[in-house]
């Protein structure tokens, strides 16, 4: 189709001036990024961020690098796919860390063998009613429906009850975690069924993120739930006045996101081999980190599941690349806190420029 | 008498004490452009909102396209085929054009509750068939609307109407926030609804506005009905005195 056919009417449209889409950007940075560490590397380290230096190795990359990046980036990037909509939708999920740590504690507790090395699992916890060496359904199935519980919770109470999602998502933060450490009385719950761990093995994390990547960014782009998702976080009234049934819309949103922090928590407990109260810690401000650092605007209306990708990746390098430059742990938590203003700053002055252009 | 579109006969609104709305008898006929005038409070905006459904009306009785109808809400009144521009546009600034039009009313290539897929090209096709028609101009369809200027906005809004075939049009002051060249826009739109026979109420108080687009004006003073007057019969003076209240139309008297 010609450009010209845009301008119905007869004004004329500049397709040179088409704005590139805002994903491009974020991409640019992660190159940047990678560059920085690489160039850090070969100047401090004598060695090499993203390609391989060892000669016993044949390959181009440091492989074992990337896949920790990756296999990192996949279990919070789960979340981010949660978070990413919530945000879009104009809202905040704050509870998806504790909802991570309350469903692993409850979905483990299904999934544990009877017998270890020939006696009975000591820390079995449903030793007694025989719930031992159940089908790995059941622990993915009860784990889920933790998600659906909390994320429901919360949509209810911001759509009803109209609490600001900040304060219901606090709210659900602080009874999740909880929940969590009074599921086992503060015990770590610990040996799986083998079919419970093959679901965090090696890189299948990393699989379930790509698909529920590639599958939440179709749902967003191509069908209704994701219009009206980004009609609500654009222009609420608008939406109400257009017939959007807001309130229910928002319910299925923060569900959909506390099912996504839920499974997160069943891959992170399978690949742990087992599961604690303070697992999730800050979880939900990583997820957040990263649908903002992908151009997701906290303002609402504006991100995609694409830019939150990317994000988690710049996430994952960033984290990486302090621990290939040796960097204390202590700095990292540091930097992380910097990271997760400096996207927001970043944000607002994105945003302002928009204003100014229009 | 079947080519009345909407009619209100007794339409009453009280807000406790308050009589915003009077016994209000109202008719309009396929293809009449109808101006609403009256100064700030005198119903015009309450008038709106009864018809409309925003709100229900205290007493009377409204007929619309031939049945006498109690919505159920602005949406059921659109749905019937009531479009309503609104002072404050309804409009979502991060979605393009095709997708505000339809915001609500999508079209779907395959419906799975709320996750239907949609039908970006049908309905990339109504728009440019609803833009054609009312002759709106807009650069880029997929321009999000933030980027538009307060016309292009306002035209988006009005070319809501022409997609979706709306039997009656509601305009409420659809220039009031306009510069000039997109006032003219607009008003070029609303000349091309009239030659198209789309009917429409425009509220207005843009003396020079109502005498160039409607055939006939309505002036309401303290929450009444005070003049019925065809625009070959009267002038600008002649309104300001009905809408001051120096002058009130003979059938009219008793009201006032």
């Amino acid at each position: 189709m010609a450009d010209a056919s845009h301008g119905v009417g007869g004004l004329t449209f500049d397709a040179s001036r088409r704005t590139l889409p805002p994903e491009l950007n974020v991409l640019v940075a992660l190159v940047l990024i990678v560059a920085v560490f690489e160039v850090l590397g070969r100047v401090l380290m004598g060695d090499s961020f993203l390609f391989n230096t060892r000669d016993n190795v044949d390959a181009v990359f440091n492989e074992q690098r990337l896949r920790i990046i990756i296999l990192q980036v996949s279990i919070v990037g789960i979340i981010a796919l949660g978070v990413t909509q919530v945000i879009i939708l104009g809202g905040i999920d704050l509870s998806s860390g504790s909802v991570v740590g309350a469903t692993a504690m409850i979905a483990m507790s299904f999934a544990q063998v009877a017998e270890v090395n020939g006696a009975p699992n000591p820390k079995g916890m449903f030793l007694d009613e025989g719930w031992v060496d159940l089908p790995v359904v059941v622990p993915v199935m009860v784990g889920l429906a933790c998600g659906l519980v909390a994320g429901f919770v919360n949509g209810v109470f911001i759509a009803y009850a109209r609490i600001p999602p900040f304060i219901a998502t606090l709210g659900m933060m602080v009874t999740a975690r909880g929940v969590a450490k009074w599921w086992s009385k503060g015990q770590p719950i610990s040996f799986p069924t083998e079919s419970y761990t093959l679901i965090g093995k090696g890189m299948v994390p990393v699989l379930i993120f790509i698909a529920l990547a590639v599958l939440f960014h179709l749902i967003l782009k191509y069908t209704i739930y994701g219009k009206h998702t980004y009609a609500i976080g654009s222009n609420e009234d608008a939406a109400r006045m257009s017939g959007i049934k807001v309130d229910r819309h928002k319910v299925l949103v923060y569900t959909i996101a506390g099912m996504l922090a839920s499974l997160a928590a069943i891959v992170l407990s399978s690949k742990n081999l087992t599961a604690q109260a303070g697992m999730g810690i800050i979880y939900e401000l990583d997820a957040i980190a990263m649908a903002v650092i992908g151009g997701v605007s906290l303002s609402g209306g504006r991100g995609s599941i694409v830019g939150t990708v990317i994000g988690a990746l710049i996430f994952g390098v960033i984290i990486s690349g302090f621990t290939f430059l040796r960097l204390d742990a202590y700095y990292q938590e540091m930097v992380k806190g910097a990271i997760i203003v400096g996207a927001v700053v970043l944000d607002q002055w994105r945003q302002r420029r928009v204003a100014a252009r229009a | 008498m079947d080519d009345i579109v909407l009619k209100t006969e007794g339409l009453t609104k009280h807000y406790g004490g308050v009589h915003a709305l009077e016994d209000a008898n109202f008719e309009i006929r396929k293809g009449e452009h109808v101006a609403i005038m009256g100064d700030n409070g005198a119903g015009k905006s309450t008038f709106v909102r009864q018809i409309t459904a925003v709100e229900r009306p205290t007493r009377g009785g409204i007929w619309f396209d031939g049945r006498e109808v109690d919505f159920d809400g602005p949406l059921d009144a659109r749905e019937a085929g009531i479009e309503t521009v609104f002072q404050t546009l309804a409009l979502a600034d991060d979605l393009d054009v095709p997708d505000n039009l339809f915001l609500g009313r999508e079209m779907t290539l395959l419906r799975l509750g709320p996750f239907s897929i949609l039908d970006y090209r049908a309905m990339r096709r109504a728009t440019e068939e609803g833009l054609r028609r009312t002759a709106v101009k807009i650069p880029n369809l997929n321009n999000p609307i933030r980027n538009m200027s307060g016309g292009q906005r306002q035209c988006v809004a009005i070319a809501r109407t022409a997609t979706f075939h709306s039997k009656l049009t509601i305009m409420d002051e659809p220039t009031a926030a306009l510069g000039v060249q997109e006032t003219a826009q607009v008003e070029n739109i609303i000349r091309n609804l009239k030659e198209q026979g789309e009917p429409l109420i425009l509220i207005s108080h843009n003396m020079r506005q109502v005498f160039d687009l409607v055939d006939r004006i309505i002036v309401f003073r303290r929450g009444r009905i005070v003049a019925n007057l065809n625009k070959e019969d009267t002038d600008g003076q002649d309104v300001v005195a009905y809408i001051t209240g120096a002058k009130t139309g003979a059938e009219y008297q008793d009201a006032a």
